[in-house]
């Protein structure tokens, strides 16, 4: 479709109109900001964004309200992270146990590299324990490479505690009410 | 393929009848016995008959390689035979087809033999009701570990659960719980709360092993896997039930929470521990082994290996690998040195060499296309060659006395006498008397046999190449690092003749070359003669060179090998 | 020659060249700042060298006007990596910032911008044709984009530099005629002749109002600036003729349009309100004493800056032209409309006398 260009008018032409309204506006909005104090930007460090609720920040590891390590080192969330951010050790045959009875494993060492992560979210949607949370922290820096890959402690104090089922501790105590169990072996 | 080598060395089997059947209204023709797990030849079943039709029946217990035993009823299928009349005729539809009466019950497809005319069906409504309803029970009291369990993505129950499974379970009871991490033996734990009863793992050692450790104890919710009191299980073939167990209820100790399955890249390869040749999967991540699973070979291994090979891959990835070419200056000191420097200084001082005056003590851990490259050197200056022999104790099933891979290999191209080692005795005392002044070792340790520290000094001349160091490399004055074989590609022979290939899985540390690769180099160095740059290439080289190989190709070897006679 | 004349002429030109660097640097401070305020925003207010914030009071006042922000960028560009990219023809490449920075630096010699301190006239060079000076040199200022924009061998620059030369070619015409009535006024090419005309008879802007609007618009455009900085057009030409330009160089070219700016001020103020002078407290006749020596060339200071803050405030003011209607503002209604005017005014000239 073709429009045609409306001509312009004698007022129009003369660009002052334009002028004179284009002074108006700017010098309001100058004397406003000058003297009256409106401005519209946030002074980062000073002043903090409010994170609205469902934002997705940094990966870390959460702990049960008993304070235990609640990954199991499923290696399920390594799998899945698109960048492949997410390095586990699991703790092999002669490694440590779970901190909890019953879940018998958790990881020997858990890294996040956050050069790498795009805060996608899939190792939290993948994680079968919750035990991987995106938390609110978006500002993440670092002085060098290694600085910014967080190993297991510093993502476990960083994510803090996440209550939840418990679902091995459950386990144990549904076990233990088992004792009339037919033959030990 | 020429006429001497052959893929199997079975004598031709008799005709066996074939016998029309439909699977999933497809017809095919299916031979009317099988043979078994013990290889007799037995009724086909109706699940052979669906493996070769190429559908799939989910099963549990069944194994192509165990007896049936047809207790976890995941395999229930619905079929019909051609109605009979009153006069015992078979009833004829107006079309012309023959009338089928579909039979009121379905059956288990891994023991109910087929018949001439029957029709299988895989995949009506019932069967899918039916899979579904056993998948429900199997998991009523199942503790759902995928997490912590190793069996997690190679997990049959996972596997059927997601083709069948529901979302939620309508099971409202507690859980039947049972032992969990038992101690079955020095190479095993057991679940039992992941055990599914199929009984594939009691069968295995029972009957294949002839360990008969395992049994089941209780009775119902309650049944419970376990070794029979008082009894270890601790045979050389324990590992083999890990592998069958559909479920993560018999998991390996070794293997126990080290990787999850599904970042393992699966090669191809050979079990080097004996001259059996087992065929395995390497299962590596990021340069690293972290375990052997036995591969399907029937001329070989069926479905299983021995611990004691399974268990033998750890000094592969030992810090102390050699992984840097080194040679001894004229002051004695031992520096780093590249490839080039190392093999052109070599070729230099091998040229000048008299005929006679070198000897090579080869490893019967090498390649049949590094004992030719080897070979030819050895043509060039007259030289001994021997290799050295290890022995044990072998068993019944899989594991050979000789615990080298390929000491066939080395006698069939003329590195060793039949009676491995007889030459040692001589090459030591042509060092004595000063008449060998080069030694090539590869892969042994020859201090341990009859060359000692004293006479290595004697030598002008000292090249050694291995994967390890020990007290002959100390003594190198060339030292070439090599590959261990799933850092390489190549072929053994087995003990009886089977020319197997395995394919490479990890790179090799540092600057550790496969040995073809530089026997190559060397050999072009020294004759002059020129080969092949890919193992390919060699391999049909070779083949067309040696006898015994003779009509080979890499090609042609496929997975699985092929016998020569020896 | 006599050396009191080169002594004292050197020491103009250091202050000159030094002040007008000064006032290039904190321009982009002002213009920086401007915006932001009419934005609604806060503007460079952190850069400071560390001590700064330990004096009492006055640190975080000075902090937060960004008075130190010009330092901080002028280490930037020094600290930048000059990168020279492959394929550009590099003599020409080189030279084209110096091109662009040099006849913008040349014409402010010829600006009175004070009566006299002394014996010592506040101008570096009296020239009595001072006019046709700024206007020769003036044009060369276009030979550095249209060689910045050929040398780069890059097809936006390229485009850059071909609008800027058409556009500042338009514009001269017009810019040139628009000065003719006020030298037929005053009759005479010598810049101080000139202020000293207006000091008597008052300034010129109200005796050629025409004139000034076109000299004021043709001056916007001979600056390459908002609503006419075509050249330079970043929605359209990435950078324009200064695309391939980094560090150093890119701040030459940035220094070159801010300079032509501060001179076309300075140009304004001298031809059209009355240079140094002003028409009470007896600013108007030539200094007798230093006090009033300094306060003439505050007085052109401030006026001067007056212009330069409205250089800034209309880039935030308007949008950009189109070029086909920058064409035709420039030939099809300042060109008549100037010719007319100097018909005009030699016109009644001609009848008063
Ligand atoms: S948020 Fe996404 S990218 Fe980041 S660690 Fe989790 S899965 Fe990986
Ligand atoms: S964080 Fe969750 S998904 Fe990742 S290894 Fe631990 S338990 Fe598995
Ligand atoms: S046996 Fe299979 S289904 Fe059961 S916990 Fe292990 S992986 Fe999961
Ligand atoms: S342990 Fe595994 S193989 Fe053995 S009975 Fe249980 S599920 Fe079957
Ligand atoms: S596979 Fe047939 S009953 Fe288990």
């Amino acid at each position: 479709m073709i429009v045609n260009r409306k001509p312009l008018t004698l007022a129009e032409r003369l660009y002052l109109p334009a002028i004179v309204g284009g002074f108006r506006v700017t010098i309001r909005h100058a004397l406003r900001s000058l003297f009256g104090g409106k401005t519209v930007t946030m002074e980062y460090p000073e002043q903090k964004w409010a994170v609205p609720p469902d934002y997705r920040g940094a990966p870390y590891l959460v702990k049960d309200q008993d304070g235990h390590t609640k990954c199991v080192s499923c290696q399920l969330c390594e799998f899945v992270c698109p960048p492949k951010a997410i390095k586990i050790i699991p703790p092999g045959p002669a490694g440590e146990l779970a901190d909890r009875p019953n879940a018998e494993k958790m990881p020997h060492e858990f890294e996040i590299n956050f050069l790498r992560c795009i805060y996608c979210g899939l190792c939290q949607e993948v994680c079968p324990e919750e035990a991987i949370f995106l938390l609110k922290d978006y500002s993440l820096t670092g002085l060098s490479r290694e600085e910014m890959v967080y190993g297991k402690e510093k993502l476990l104090a960083l994510g803090g505690v996440h209550g939840g089922i418990q679902k091995w501790k459950h386990k144990l105590e549904e076990a233990k009410e088992q004792e009339n169990f037919p033959v030990k072996v | 393929m020429s006429n001497t080598a052959t893929t199997e060395t079975k004598p031709a089997a008799p005709a066996i009848e074939k016998i029309k059947v439909k699977v999933d209204g497809r017809e095919l023709e299916v031979p009317k016995l099988m043979p078994d797990w013990q290889g007799k030849l037995v009724p086909t079943t109706m699940i052979q008959a669906c493996e070769l039709a190429k559908t799939d029946v989910p099963h549990y217990c069944y194994h192509p390689k165990l007896p049936v035993a047809g207790n976890c009823r995941m395999c229930l299928v619905e079929f019909g035979t051609p109605a009979l009349g009153p006069d015992r005729k078979p009833v004829i539809n107006p079309d012309g087809t023959p009338k089928i009466a579909k039979s009121p019950r379905p059956a288990i497809a891994c023991a109910t033999p087929i018949s001439p005319g029957m029709e299988i069906y895989t995949q009506t409504p019932g069967v899918k009701q039916m899979r579904e309803g056993v998948l429900e029970f199997l998991l009523i009291n199942h503790p759902l570990d995928c997490p912590i369990c190793d069996q997690a993505g190679e997990c049959k129950l996972q596997e059927y659960s997601v083709d069948y499974g529901q979302s939620a379970s309508r099971f409202v009871e507690p859980k039947v719980h049972k032992p969990k991490a038992v101690d079955l033996g020095p190479r095993i734990v057991l679940d039992d709360e992941r055990c599914i009863l199929c009984t594939r793992c009691i069968r295995f050692t029972k009957d294949i092993a002839g360990d008969d450790a395992l049994g089941i104890v209780n009775r119902g919710s309650y049944n419970t896997l376990t070794a029979y009191p008082g009894k270890v299980f601790d045979n050389n073939y324990t590992l083999n039930t890990v592998d069958i167990c559909p479920v993560g209820a018999l998991t390996s100790k070794d293997f126990r929470f080290q990787m999850r399955v599904w970042f393992l890249k699966e090669t191809k390869s050979i079990c080097t521990s004996c001259a059996t040749g087992c065929n395995i999967i390497v299962g590596s991540r990021e340069e690293k082994v972290y375990r052997y699973t036995p591969r399907e070979n029937d001329a070989v291994n069926a479905c299983w290996m021995c611990d004691h090979g399974r268990l033998n891959y750890k000094w592969i990835g030992r810090a102390d690998r050699l992984a840097e070419v080194r040679r001894q200056t004229s002051e004695g000191r031992s520096e780093k040195t590249t490839w080039t420097v190392a093999l052109n200084e070599i070729a230099e001082k091998l040229k000048k060499a008299p005929h006679g005056s070198v000897a090579i003590v080869a490893s019967a851990r090498q390649t049949n296309e590094e004992f030719w490259l080897l070979k030819k050197l050895a043509d060039k200056f007259g030289a001994l060659t021997d290799s050295i022999g290890y022995f044990g104790e072998g068993d019944k099933l899989l594991l050979n006395v000789d615990r080298t891979p390929n000491r066939t290999g080395a006698r069939l191209i003329g590195i060793c006498q039949a009676n491995v080692g007889i030459k040692m005795m001589v090459i030591a005392d042509s060092i004595k008397v000063g008449k060998v002044k080069t030694l090539i070792v590869f892969g042994e340790d020859v201090t341990k046999s009859s060359l000692d520290a004293e006479l290595l000094g004697k030598l002008d001349t000292l090249i050694v190449s291995d994967i390890l160091p020990n007290e002959t490399t100390k003594r190198a004055h060339y030292l070439l690092p090599g590959c261990a074989h799933v850092e390489k590609r190549g072929t053994f022979t087995n003990i009886k003749g089977r020319v197997q290939k395995f394919m490479k899985a990890v790179e090799a540390p540092g600057d550790a070359r496969p040995e073809w690769e530089f026997l190559h180099d060397l050999v072009y160095n020294v004759t002059g003669q020129d080969g092949f740059l890919t193992i390919e290439g060699l391999f049909n080289e070779m083949a067309k060179d040696v006898p015994a190989f003779n009509g080979l190709t890499w090609a042609g070897l496929g997975d699985t090998g092929v016998t020569v006679p020896t | 020659m006599n050396w009191n004349f080169i002594i004292f002429s050197v020491i103009k030109i250091a202050i000159v060249v030094g002040v007008v660097q000064g006032m290039v640097a904190y321009a982009v401070l002002a213009e920086r700042k401007i915006s932001a305020w009419i934005q609604d925003r806060v503007g460079p207010n952190r850069a400071a060298p560390p001590f700064v914030k330990a004096i009492p009071g006055l640190g975080p006042v000075l902090i937060r006007l960004g008075l130190f922000q010009p330092l901080a960028d002028g280490l930037k560009f020094m600290l930048k990596e000059d990168f020279t990219p492959a394929g550009v023809r590099k003599v020409y490449f080189w030279l084209a910032p110096a091109i662009a920075v040099i006849p913008s630096m040349l014409v402010i010699a010829v600006i009175p911008f004070g009566s006299q301190i002394g014996h010592q006239q506040m101008v570096i060079s009296d020239l009595n044709v001072g006019i046709l000076y700024t206007f020769g040199i003036v044009s060369l200022g276009v030979y550095g984009i249209v060689l910045a924009g050929y040398a780069a061998n890059s097809k936006y620059p390229f485009l850059g530099g071909i609008r800027s030369s058409a556009q500042m070619i338009s514009y001269e015409i017009s810019m040139g005629m628009s000065v003719i009535p006020v030298l037929l006024i005053v009759g005479n090419l010598n810049l101080s002749q000139i202020i000293g005309w207006q000091s008597q008879h008052g300034w010129l802007a109200l005796y050629s109002p025409v004139s000034f609007i076109i000299f004021l618009v043709a001056s916007f455009a001979e600056t390459n600036r908002l609503p006419f900085d075509l050249p330079e057009a970043e929605t359209e030409l990435v950078g324009g003729y200064h695309t391939e330009y980094s560090s150093m160089k890119f701040a030459l070219f940035f220094l070159a349009e801010y300079s032509n700016m501060i001179a076309s001020a300075a140009m304004m103020v001298t031809l059209f309100f009355g240079g140094w002078t002003l028409p009470f407290w007896g600013l108007d006749h030539p200094a007798g004493n230093l006090g009033m020596g300094i306060a003439h060339i505050l007085v052109f200071l401030v006026k001067m800056l007056l212009f330069v803050v409205l250089f800034i405030w209309v880039r935030w003011m308007f949008p950009r032209f189109r070029y086909d209607q920058l064409m035709d503002l420039g030939w099809r209604k300042f060109v008549p409309l100037a010719l007319v005017n100097i018909l005009v005014t030699a016109i009644v000239l001609w009848a008063k006398s």
